[in-house]
């Protein structure tokens, strides 16, 4: 039937266990969002909108054969690397830090782009170099990645900078670097932190590091944030309070509760046994995704995937580690949970090209 | 140059991804072991903590008690109004604050001047009021503009009220808000949580020594809030306990009568009924408006009324010690009648002086020349100092002050108001502490006339006035006459409480009375105060000096400045055979006590007596007289007079009522 073999042209590239596994976490999405925003009709309609939107991205994108990508590859990172330079020009400064380019149209966050070009673009340029890769490609490969995220620093969003460092750091592991160079730049991590503590960080960064080792130093301010989530979390029990019954969340104790906190709201509501689930989700879909990448046929397509996912995974770790209180606040909303179009979409572009590689793989296959 | 082995390439990464998965699902179990420790070791801590945050504890204000006067006219009452009330902590600049508000609702000097005088008393969390009595437009116009105005409320809140203002005051006191000291005096006595949300305290008069009474006690409300602090919904309820509705013995009406016989004089008056030691009426000129004082007096209504040399806030009738004069003489003609000193028949020859054996100075009497032949009744009748000087030197100062003492000169009437003062009964003892010097013999002569040492409140005279009408029986003269309490509803009635009874015989109370009647009528020195009374008044005159007079100096009330003129003083009783009103007055600088002083009783006993209005005509016929004593006539709920210094009320009860 012509309907069928259509359908199966449009959709045969989405893998149905990742794509099962990450339906069930968008529902459990939409229902947390639904507690946090109060059912709010309009919070609700919009967020609607971000899942279709994403969806589609994601189906679109997992159409594109890798060697579609790698075309695109350089123009993005190009791009994205002169829109990033544009902000650090003429950026609009939005609570304190310049991170829009309001390009007459509309307003863009380029770092936004930067989170899925740069593991392309060192995938890409490691894939490119595999007949012949030496020390001097890794040096190379890092200063494709140290170019955006110094930019980024500079604006100053720590989060997204750590965040983008992290998805090409997978890259250069996974491509290959050898453990010696590992251990030296560990040293050297070491050695420069406290400079960088010092002299690169701004106050404000400082200040939420120091509050997340010890929030009663500030309760009132920094520290609220987090003895708030904590206090959600933990009375949140072994199997919460019930949906739409977190007192925390709803007598608007909980800042942030629809994006960045959304894990608290859920903690509190839904208690141990939902974190569980959660976490076993999460678990699942890194596991599938990781699968799909080892079988992926070209290096490029492997170091993107593995990149993808596991960039994923460490989203979902730090923004728990944050609202639980393990790890400082920075500013990184839990993936395909929290309420925002944005972050979603981005996420599910990345889950596209997983699915896209590793089906291109099975159609030569077959 | 090592060749690259793509196979050898894959497996590396291959590698590489596992030991990526396992750091990742040991990351997993870090996280999980952080909800567990959070969610399961210690969920009680984050329980309490996130019911901490949800649940405010917020007291409910009981409405304070209402005090009635013996025929139910509200004396202290409660209304509610909005007041506009900052937070200081929460309202940042408060200068600023308060620019910003005048603008949108009239705030007046005085306000601010008030404000500012609040702020220095109370913590900064506190919400105090800066405009009291909003009108309906002003709330609605703050309401409109409250976002702009952090930190800024209007409230509902009881306001007190005192309806007869200046009349009461110094009976009633007022209420003030609570500032640290009463905090701290409510800390000591345990009594802090019961003011948890209370803004005022009795600061004065019955408003002050009945406080527990009236407080109630507080209830409390347990809310639902917001992270804002805005309660969300009430989760239960434990309702505030209204005070104590008090009942007076004294009469409204009355007391504006003798308020008004003053006019501009300054002075005291104490009426009492002999028969329980009720206080009818109790005034002190002048006096001041309570109810500036309700939500903290402006500074500079507070610098008028302190400052003023009449000093308006001081209560006469019990803080105001006088020399008593001549009103101590019928009380020194029991003296010598009990002690035997003088025999009723005893008689002297009055010169016009008394002088001690082997001294030429000489104790003159009122009397240039003196009275001639006076016995008992006489030196009472024409007020004789030569009779007494005679009297007090040979009963000797201690013998005199013993026998006194028992009327209750020298020690408080034990009155139910704070800050009553004691007086002074002197003796040789007294004196060698005070003075570390000995008695000499004159001050015992002058002593005997009430004159030297020898100090009174009005009270006291009152007090002691009461022990002759009643036969020798001395009340404690009692302000409350009943109260209700509102949780039973149930009204009970203070008993009279008997001070004491001094043994007096009676046909010389009889031969005292007689001449205190005699002193109202003609020939007496008080013979206008009785001129066409209906019925019988036993009084006496007196008179206080203010400045000391030289050996051959004859007071003069033209010389002498009106400050330094004479105290008048009067004391009184009527009916005089069946007493049912005993008045004690004194008027600062009034001059003789039969002029000044006897008539402003005379009108106190007419209303009283007469139910007759100062001004009208004097042969009223078949006046109205205010309504009969009940509590005496077998009320079956008499008890025992509170005693506000025991504490509070026995507020338990009512939690074993099932």
């Amino acid at each position: 039937m012509p309907i069928k073999s259509r359908l199966r042209r449009l959709f045969g590239h989405l893998d149905p266990a990742l794509a099962g596994l990450l339906a069930l976490l968008l529902l459990l999405s939409t229902v947390v969002v639904y507690s946090a925003t109060g059912g709010s009709p309009d919070r609700m309609l919009a967020h609607f909108v971000n899942l279709a939107v994403a969806l589609c991205a994601m189906l679109l994108v997992s159409l594109l054969p890798p060697q579609r990508l790698m075309q695109f590859t350089l123009p993005i990172y190009l791009l994205g690397l002169l829109l990033l330079v544009g902000v650090a020009v003429a950026g609009d400064v939005v609570n304190g830090a310049r991170r829009w380019l309001n390009l007459g149209v509309t307003r863009i966050q380029p770092s936004e782009l930067m989170r899925l070009a740069v593991p392309m673009m060192l995938a890409w340029y490691l894939h490119h170099r595999q007949e012949t890769l030496s020390r001097k490609d890794f040096a190379v490969a890092a200063l494709l990645l140290l170019l955006p995220v110094g930019l980024i620093l500079k604006q100053p969003d720590l989060g997204t900078a750590l965040l983008i460092s992290a998805s090409g750091v997978f890259v250069l592991f996974l491509g290959g670097l050898s453990w010696r160079v590992i251990a030296a730049a560990m040293a050297a991590l070491i050695v420069l932190a406290p400079l960088a503590w010092e002299f690169m960080l701004h106050d404000y960064q400082r200040q939420r590091v120091l509050t997340m080792l010890d929030p009663s130093s500030d309760p009132l301010g920094a520290g609220y944030h987090i003895i708030q989530a904590t206090i959600a979390v933990g009375s949140g029990g072994l199997s919460g309070k019930g949906w739409m019954q977190g007192t925390q969340a709803h007598l608007d104790f909980l800042p942030e509760r629809s994006t960045d906190f959304i894990f608290a709201v859920y903690s509190e509501e839904f208690g141990l046994i939902g974190n569980l689930f959660l976490l076993l989700l999460y678990a699942a879909i890194v596991w599938r995704g990781l699968q799909l990448t080892a079988n992926a046929p070209s290096l490029f397509g492997r170091l993107l995937s593995a990149s993808i996912v596991l960039t994923f995974f460490t989203y979902a770790f730090v923004n728990m580690g944050m609202v639980s209180g393990l790890l400082p606040v920075v500013g990184v909303p839990l993936p395909l949970v929290s309420y925002g179009g944005t972050s979603m979409v981005t996420v599910l572009l990345g889950f596209g090209m997983v699915m896209g590689v590793a089906a291109n793989k099975r159609l030569v296959k077959t | 140059m090592r060749l690259p082995d793509p196979h050898e390439d894959f497996l590396r990464f291959y590698r590489r991804l596992r030991l990526a998965g396992l750091g990742a699902a040991l990351l997993l179990l870090a996280l999980l072991g952080r909800f567990i420790w959070l969610q399961l070791i210690h969920f009680d801590r984050y329980h309490a903590l996130a019911e901490n945050n949800r649940i405010a504890l917020v007291p409910a204000v009981p409405s304070r008690g209402v005090v009635y006067d013996r025929f139910g006219a509200v004396l202290a009452q409660n209304y509610s109004a909005n007041t506009l009330e900052v937070t200081p902590d929460k309202a940042g600049d408060l200068d600023a604050t308060l620019d910003r508000l005048a603008t949108i609702i009239p705030i007046e000097a005085a306000d601010r001047k008030r404000f500012k005088r609040l702020l220095a008393e109370s913590k900064n969390f506190e919400s105090l009021p800066i405009r009291l009595r909003l009108t309906e437009v002003e709330v609605a116009r703050f309401a409109v503009n409250r976002f702009r105005f952090p930190g800024v409320e209007v409230r509902a809140r009881l306001f007190r009220q005192y309806p007869f203002g200046e009349s009461l005051a110094h009976v009633l006191g007022y209420i003030g808000r609570v500032n640290e000291k009463d905090l701290d005096a409510l800390r000591a006595s345990g009594q802090e949580a019961n003011y948890r949300g209370s803004d005022h305290i009795g600061r004065l008069g019955v408003e002050r020594s009945y406080e527990p009474w009236l407080h109630g006690r507080t209830g409390l409300e347990k809310v639902e809030v917001d992270a804002s602090g805005r309660a969300v919904r009430t989760l239960s309820r434990t309702p505030p306990m209204a005070g104590h509705n008090l009942y007076l013995h004294l009469d409204s009406a009355l007391q504006r009568v003798a308020q008004d016989s003053f006019g501009e004089l300054r002075g005291a008056l104490v009426a009492l009924d002999p028969r329980n030691g009720g206080v009818l009426a109790l005034v002190s000129r002048p006096g001041f408006d309570p109810n500036l004082f309700v939500d903290g007096i402006d500074p500079s209504h507070w610098h008028a009324l302190n400052d003023s040399p009449d000093r308006p806030l001081v209560n006469r009738a019990l803080r105001g010690v006088y020399p008593p004069g001549s009103t101590l003489k019928p009380f020194m003609a029991l003296a010598g009648l009990e002690t035997g000193a003088r025999g009723p028949a005893d008689s002297i020859s009055d010169p016009g002086f008394f002088a001690l054996p082997g001294s030429s100075h000489r104790y003159r009497d009122w009397k240039k020349d003196g009275h001639g032949v006076v016995d008992l009744k006489r030196s009472i009748i024409v007020s004789c100092d030569t009779y007494y000087y005679g009297l007090a030197h040979k009963m000797g100062i201690e013998r005199m002050a013993a026998f006194l003492a028992q009327f209750g000169f020298g020690r408080k009437s034990g009155v139910d108001l704070d800050g009553e003062l004691a007086g002074l009964l002197p003796t040789p003892e007294w004196k060698r502490k005070r003075f570390k010097q000995p008695w000499w013999p004159g001050e015992t002569v002058i002593a005997g006339i009430g004159q030297g040492y020898t100090l009174t409140t009005p009270m006291q005279l009152a007090a002691a006035t009461m022990a002759i009408a009643n036969d020798g029986v001395i009340y404690k003269p009692q302000l409350i006459r009943a109260w209700t309490d509102p949780a039973s509803g149930r009204t009970a009635y203070a008993a009279p409480q008997v001070l004491g009874r001094i043994p007096l015989r009676p046909e010389h109370l009889r031969l005292v009375k007689e001449a205190m009647m005699a002193v109202t009528q003609p020939g007496g020195t008080a013979a206008q105060v009785g001129a066409g009374a209906p019925y019988l008044i036993a009084g006496k005159t007196g008179t206080a000096q203010v400045v000391g007079m030289k050996q051959n100096e004859r007071y003069d009330p033209r010389r002498v400045g009106q400050r330094n003129r004479d105290h008048a003083l009067f004391i009184a009783f009527a009916p005089a055979d069946a007493p049912k009103i005993v008045v004690a007055v004194m008027v600062e600088n009034g001059g003789h006590g039969g002029s000044t002083a006897g008539p402003i009783a005379r009108e106190v006993m007419d209303y009283w007596l007469l139910g007759k209005r100062p001004g009208t005509a004097v042969s009223l016929p078949e006046a109205v007289a205010p309504q009969e004593e009940q509590e005496d006539s077998g009320s079956d709920e008499a008890s025992s007079p509170p005693n506000p210094e025991a504490g509070p009320l026995p507020l338990g009860e009512t939690e074993n009522a099932d």
